[in-house]
């Protein structure tokens, strides 16, 4: 039975239109991969000697911060490990049993990398705390413990996963405990590095984490299954739908039409919703470069000084066309010129960047220098980043399921690895630009020649733009049969 | 308005069109019939420019489909849910469709005001957006989209599929109206024979991709058809 499972994920894997580019960035994510495992493997080993070298006692100390370690893990579980989608409106009437191809759906994610990168911190962790002479039992019931708490994450994804806005609250939830414990209001970890130790020194103290897994995982079985009906979990919620003029968009014209989809299209899609809140989180970006004393090196800060102003462009812009992938034909064969469409969306990814550009304004607390950074970061974005963003998306050709008719199955996550990985390139430019202004001078001359090529791009914008639309002519049949297939 | 010449489509070598000549004038309704596979799509998709031809070229109104896209002011068609947008109500997909033609609001309401009857009260005011209408209804709104600021050409993919007894007898009516214009030529591709001799004044039929009939119809036309159909 499983093995039909297998077979279809396989075909499913190896047919799908973006077969291609999702290869290439597997490769890529493969690389990253091995490298957090190297990252992890040597903290394992390492964190026990490092800690014994600063006098503490490592144990102590491993478990004094690991509420922190699996707050983390359960947050950057929440923002990329995907929920494995299937096909599974089809299986339903074929001779699986139910428990069969929930069970399978969940198999799947306990596969994930992101279970089996913990094996590489805590086995090394263990073997060492063995090797120092530690009691076996506790120890291996301590790993115990921690294998149990990895997969409770693994569920809880699941879980959080189909709430709204639960990342934006558990984040917040998160910053509000680490800025009482930074600012010595409160300090969560006294209480539970009481509970991680017990898991090591009280021998039946395992259950509890243990228990939690099994509760969690029979909590998400039954959800999955009861959600397994075609009205249930596989169904598309109706919402009432009221109809918005948003008359006040008709003095510009055309590209007023456009807007006012495109309007419509962030409100009443989930997953451009979330897009567009992730956008609003890269604002914050910049506290992380810009503090005194952050210990980050100085050339990054235009890193920084992009990205803050850069949120909607990269999230959003990022997978233009793809948003109108559902009705891309009509798109093509209605009254619209390539060149009303592309600028239009051009003008969406600007207006987003300055919006952005004015909201960061409080970034003046650090003084005229950091947000002249954002604004020279700006220019660049919209003189050269948003066209490097439409020249990208003449070559994504993997739809996007807006109506995602999956419920509670379906891919939801609208920030993901591959997205974070095709934003580095326009990043690489400036930086360079930044770099040898400021070796050759000063960093206001990086500024200026970072600002000189945002303003060149501007200037050359309609050749940039008829380059564009060739290339978007010559690939659009391709793009118009990849849209066809439904991941 | 409509002249096709040397046409044909293959895929790795299978050729799936093929038409030597065809031409539709001015005016004219014009039925595309076939079974499965015959090409109807295909040859729609090659006339909207959605897809490639292998060879040859399709003239819309002198302008030739595959390098110029002048041929989009004046044609209007509906293929397929893909032509909706689905988080619109049908309300908005109208007006958008009707800024993109240069219609104002008030032309929009007029034109729906008109066409009450063919949506039966299931559209409008439903407070449901595209994507949660059914099958049958989403139809009812891509078919009057079509017809949104005064187009000379309108291509209609099935568009009897999936509709309702009631609703296909009223589209009928709405078709043999606009075969009545002079100025609007009129292209419908389907499978119901009968419903296709019933409103176009000139029936093709196709068959792997070729043409293997080509008449004007009369009051034999439908059992001709049905000859040929038949095996």
């Amino acid at each position: 039975m499983i093995l039909k499972f297998l077979y279809l994920e396989w075909k499913a894997f190896t047919r799908s239109a973006s077969f291609g580019t999702n290869l290439a960035l597997k490769i890529i994510l493969g690389f990253v991969s091995v490298l957090y495992t190297g990252i992890f493997l040597m903290a394992g080993i390492g964190a026990f000697y490092g800690l014994q070298q600063m006098h503490l006692d490592p144990l102590q100390e491993v478990n004094k911060y690991l509420i922190y370690y699996f707050l983390l893990d359960l947050g950057i579980r929440l923002l990329l490990q995907k929920i494995p989608v299937m096909n599974i409106r089809p299986l339903l009437s074929l001779p699986f049993t139910r428990p069969t191809i929930v069970n399978f759906s969940i198999g799947k994610t306990m596969l994930s990398f992101f279970n089996f990168l913990h094996v590489f911190f805590f086995l090394p962790f263990s073997i060492v705390l063995l090797v120092e002479g530690y009691d076996v039992l506790s120890v291996m019931l301590w790993h115990l413990a921690m294998a149990a708490l990895v997969y409770s994450n693994n569920f809880l994804n699941i879980i959080l996963t189909n709430k709204d806005n639960v990342f934006t609250i558990f984040l917040a939830a998160v910053v509000i405990i680490a800025g009482f414990q930074y600012y010595h209001y409160f300090n969560i970890t006294d209480y539970t590095s009481v509970f991680f130790d017990g898991l090591f020194h009280t021998r039946w103290m395992f259950l509890f984490p243990v228990l939690a897994l099994l509760g969690l995982y029979y909590y998400t079985f039954t959800y999955l299954k009861i959600n397994l009906y075609l009205d249930a979990g596989l169904s598309t919620k109706h919402e009432i739908a009221k109809t918005e003029d948003l008359t006040w968009l008709n003095q510009f014209g055309t590209l007023g039409t456009f807007l006012k989809n495109d309007i419509k299209l962030i409100k009443r899609n989930k997953r451009s919703r979330t897009t567009v809140v992730m956008s609003i989180l890269f604002l914050f970006y910049g506290f992380i470069f810009f503090r005194e004393n952050s210990g980050q090196p100085e050339i990054m800060r235009i890193f920084a000084g992009i990205f803050v102003s850069g949120g909607f462009l990269f999230t959003f812009g990022q997978f233009v066309p793809s948003w109108d992938s559902s009705y891309y034909p009509l798109m093509m064969s209605q009254n619209i010129s390539y060149k009303g469409y592309l600028s239009s969306k051009w003008w969406l990814i600007v207006i987003a960047t300055f919006i952005s550009t004015i909201l960061s304004s409080f970034y003046l607390i650090y003084g005229w220098q950091v947000y002249l950074t954002i604004v020279v970061g700006a220019i660049y974005n919209i003189g050269v980043n948003s066209h490097l963003v439409l020249l990208g998306g003449a070559f994504t050709k993997t739809p996007i399921d807006l109506q995602s008719t999956k419920g509670a199955f379906g891919d939801k996550k609208a920030f993901n690895t591959s997205a974070m990985l095709l934003s580095l390139p326009k990043l690489l430019l400036p930086i360079l630009l930044y770099w040898a202004g400021s070796s050759i001078l000063n960093f206001n001359l990086g500024l200026a020649f970072v600002a000189i090529a945002g303003v060149l791009g501007f200037a050359f914008r309609d050749k940039v733009f008829s380059k564009i639309e060739k290339i978007y002519k010559t690939e659009k049949y391709k793009t118009i049969d990849a849209y066809k297939q439904k991941s | 308005m409509i002249q096709v010449q040397n046409l044909s489509k293959s895929y790795n070598g299978t050729t799936v069109l093929k038409i030597d000549s065809l031409e539709i004038p001015k005016g004219q309704s014009f039925g595309l019939v076939g079974n499965n596979g015959a090409g109807k799509t295909t040859f729609f998709s090659l006339l909207l420019d959605l897809i490639q031809p292998s060879t040859g070229h399709i003239i819309n109104n002198e302008v030739q489909v595959n390098t110029s896209e002048n041929w989009k002011p004046f044609t209007a068609s509906f293929l397929d849910e893909s032509f909706l947008i689905g988080y619109l109500t049908p309300e908005e997909y109208f007006y958008f469709i009707g800024d993109l033609r240069g219609q104002n609001k008030a032309d929009i309401d007029a034109l729906l005001a008109k066409h009450e009857e063919f949506f039966n009260g299931e559209i409008l005011k439903n407070k449901k957006y595209l994507r949660d209408l059914s099958k049958g209804n989403q139809k009812k709104v891509g078919i009057i989209a079509t017809l949104i600021g005064n187009p000379e050409v309108i291509i209609l993919d099935e568009p009897f599929a999936n509709l309702d007894p009631t609703t296909v007898s009223r589209l009928k009516k709405i078709i043999k109206e606009l075969a009545e214009n002079p100025n609007v030529t009129v292209l419908v591709s389907s499978h119901d024979l009968q419903h296709t001799v019933e409103v176009c004044s000139r029936i093709v039929a196709l068959n792997k991709g070729e043409v293997v009939k080509d008449i004007q119809t009369s009051a034999e036309t439908l059992q001709e058809l049905e000859m040929f159909f038949a095996v």
